[in-house]
């Protein structure tokens, strides 16, 4: 069992509040994606919880223990470093049995445990090799297969994937899914990339300015946005906002009546996802700025209420710039958001 | 056409500049390098004759004269005593404060750094004096340990700064990923930035071996009975005869030039060259 608790964690470098009262629990076998832009703390709360930095106040459990006293050896865990942090001065198989070593594992056990994840990782031709004479890629799975062979309790990924060029990066993602679900370890990944985030996760923690926004599975994060933190960060192109304002008998936006929640305030947001929407003969007014085929849709940016708004349309429409649209929301797609909380409604 | 032309003219004209100016720095070094050995190399008459041949005699006569010269090895044997305990200080001394600087953020770093360079900007004149008057009232004059002490404290220097340039081009992470697989700081120190930094450190050690071997100035006057070579062929060189002196400049220059030919390629990480 390795359920991992934070509890009210925080850190504050000398003026700078890098995270802000944490608290978040990752069940056991859960893979975790802390999720958000750079500098917004996630890998400064990965190495709180590798050991790596120590929090400025609150605590770190994992599997029913407390260990943000420990060291990062006693905590249970392995980790893989965004620029791998393979061992120049070792062979392939010495670097994935070098935990095993420090641990002074007999020798039959380093052997074959060396061997094990190192098929697990398609890498068993290159344990005579250097780190030097490897490619990034097989450095990659040098560091995973070393981070496997100590068969932690958790396993902490910074960014693994960013160093690698697009295309490993696809294949490395699909392998990692696989070989992660297989070992039925507890997985915290960090990474900026929304693509990788939703693909990998069982639940994705969004991060930003030291704080957890939401966490939630990819679909949730995706659909149901907590925040239009989320709602703006999640979604290539993300979430679209426009100003409602209360009228009779709903919401008026953009001079369209919308029966929306029922707030107390004045003005709320308005939200909808760039491909809940469609052309139809009343709805948002739109004004066409740009035109980008894609292949499967067209991304059309318009202006609407003033404000840009994106809408990826049926390929097949005839658009161009200048063109006045009519867009029609799909009612169960629509979100609201508290303007000055910015919380969902 | 004309101005490819002149553009031709103008590369290989610079190209002529290039290469004369650096046969004229190698012949500033080398020369007086060459004249020294074949003047060592030559019996006494052809030394003080004219005019001189430019190919040695092949002459050991006066190489011979020092092996037999009464105090000569005691000189030499205080020498390597005296480099080889500045060689372990300042490494013992300046890899941590290296180590330090390249891992560690700290008030007044920068600050740090520049004081390190700052110490060699004492002459050692001004200081040998006071220095001898205390180590005669310690009770370390004429003393290796003694001498011993003041080299280490001009090589530090450049043992701090040559170590933390190697320990900068160690990644951070290769420790940590250390510590995440069971390593402590010192194991993983031990198993993981030893091994590849051993020889940078190697190297900075040989430099300070060569900075003690030929330091004269506080050898000569805080030893008296257990002079360093240096200071024991300045003195009798003195009132030698030109041969003598010509083999007991060679004898002193050789092994410092071996040493610094054997470590060339890490003195750079102490201008912060990548030494790849």
């Amino acid at each position: 069992m390795a359920e991992i608790q934070i509890k009210n964690v925080a850190k504050k470098w000398a003026s700078y509040q890098a995270l802000n009262d944490i608290n978040l629990t990752i069940r056991d076998r859960e893979f975790m994606v802390l999720l958000g832009a750079s500098g917004c703390g996630k890998t400064t709360l990965l190495r709180i919880i590798a050991g790596l930095e120590t929090a400025s106040s609150g605590e770190v459990w994992i599997g029913g223990k407390r260990i943000d006293h420990l060291p990062p050896k006693d905590r249970g865990i392995a980790m893989v470093f965004q620029n791998y942090a393979v061992f120049p001065h070792m062979t392939v198989f010495e670097n994935i049995g070098f935990g095993l070593r420090m641990q002074k594992q007999p020798e039959a056990v380093v052997q074959e445990r060396v061997k094990r994840t190192a098929s697990l990782m398609h890498i068993e031709q290159l344990l005579g090799r250097y780190s030097g004479e490897l490619s990034g890629g097989q450095r990659q799975r040098v560091a995973v297969a070393r981070a496997l062979a100590m068969e932690p309790d958790v396993i902490l990924m910074d960014e693994p994937l960013s160093n690698l060029d697009a295309l490993l990066r696809l294949e490395m993602r699909a392998e990692l899914k696989g070989v992660l679900a297989e070992s039925q370890t507890t997985a915290i990944y960090v990474t900026h990339d929304q693509v990788e985030a939703m693909s990998l996760a069982d639940r994705i923690s969004v991060m930003n300015r030291g704080e957890i926004v939401q966490a939630a599975s990819p679909i949730e994060v995706y659909r149901n946005p907590a925040a239009e933190f989320v709602a703006g960060f999640i979604g290539n192109p993300p979430m679209n906002f426009l100003n409602a304002k209360r009228s009779a008998n709903g919401w008026n936006v953009a001079g369209e009546e919308f029966a929306g929640p029922a707030a107390q305030s004045e003005e709320i947001r308005f939200a909808i996802r760039p491909e809940d929407l469609s052309v139809a003969t009343s709805g948002l007014p739109a004004r066409v700025r740009l035109v980008e085929p894609l292949g499967a849709h067209l991304q059309v940016t318009c202006e609407v209420d003033g404000e840009m708004f994106r809408v990826l349309l049926d390929s097949d429409l005839q658009i161009k710039a200048g063109d006045t649209l009519c867009l029609a929301p799909q009612a169960d797609r629509i979100r609201w958001f508290d303007k000055t909380t910015t919380k969902a409604l | 056409m004309s101005s490819s032309v002149v553009n031709q003219d103008t590369r290989k004209a610079g190209r002529i500049l290039y290469v004369a100016s650096v046969a004229l720095l190698c012949a500033w070094v080398l020369v007086p390098i060459y004249l020294l050995l074949v003047n060592t190399l030559s019996s006494p008459e052809a030394v003080s004759s004219f005019p001189k041949s430019l190919l040695p005699e092949f002459n050991t006569e006066s190489l011979e004269f020092f092996a037999g010269f009464s105090g000569m090895l005691n000189a030499l044997a205080n020498s390597v005593y005296v480099a080889a305990i500045t060689m372990v200080l300042s490494i013992l001394i300046g890899a941590p404060a290296g180590y330090a600087l390249s891992r560690f953020d700290f008030r007044g770093k920068e600050l740090f750094r520049m004081l390190i360079l700052l110490t060699r900007a004492f002459p050692l004149p001004l200081l040998a004096l006071p220095l001898a008057v205390m180590f005669i009232r310690v009770g370390l004059d004429d003393s290796i340990l003694g001498l011993a002490l003041v080299h280490t404290t001009l090589a530090i220097p450049f043992a701090v700064l040559i170590t933390f340039s190697l320990f900068s081009g160690i990644p951070v992470e290769l420790e940590e990923a250390s510590w995440t697989l069971g390593c402590t700081r010192l194991s993983g120190f031990r198993h993981v930035v030893f091994p590849l930094i051993l020889p940078g450190i190697t190297a900075s050690a040989i430099f300070a071996f060569v900075i003690s071997w030929n330091e004269v100035f506080a050898a000569a006057v805080l030893t008296i009975e257990n002079r360093t070579l240096t200071a024991f062929l300045l003195q009798n060189l003195d009132t030698s005869p030109l041969h003598l002196k010509f083999a007991g400049g060679f004898i002193l220059v050789v092994p410092a030039l071996i040493f610094i030919f054997a470590v060339r390629k890490y003195l750079f990480a102490m201008w912060g060259i990548a030494n790849r």
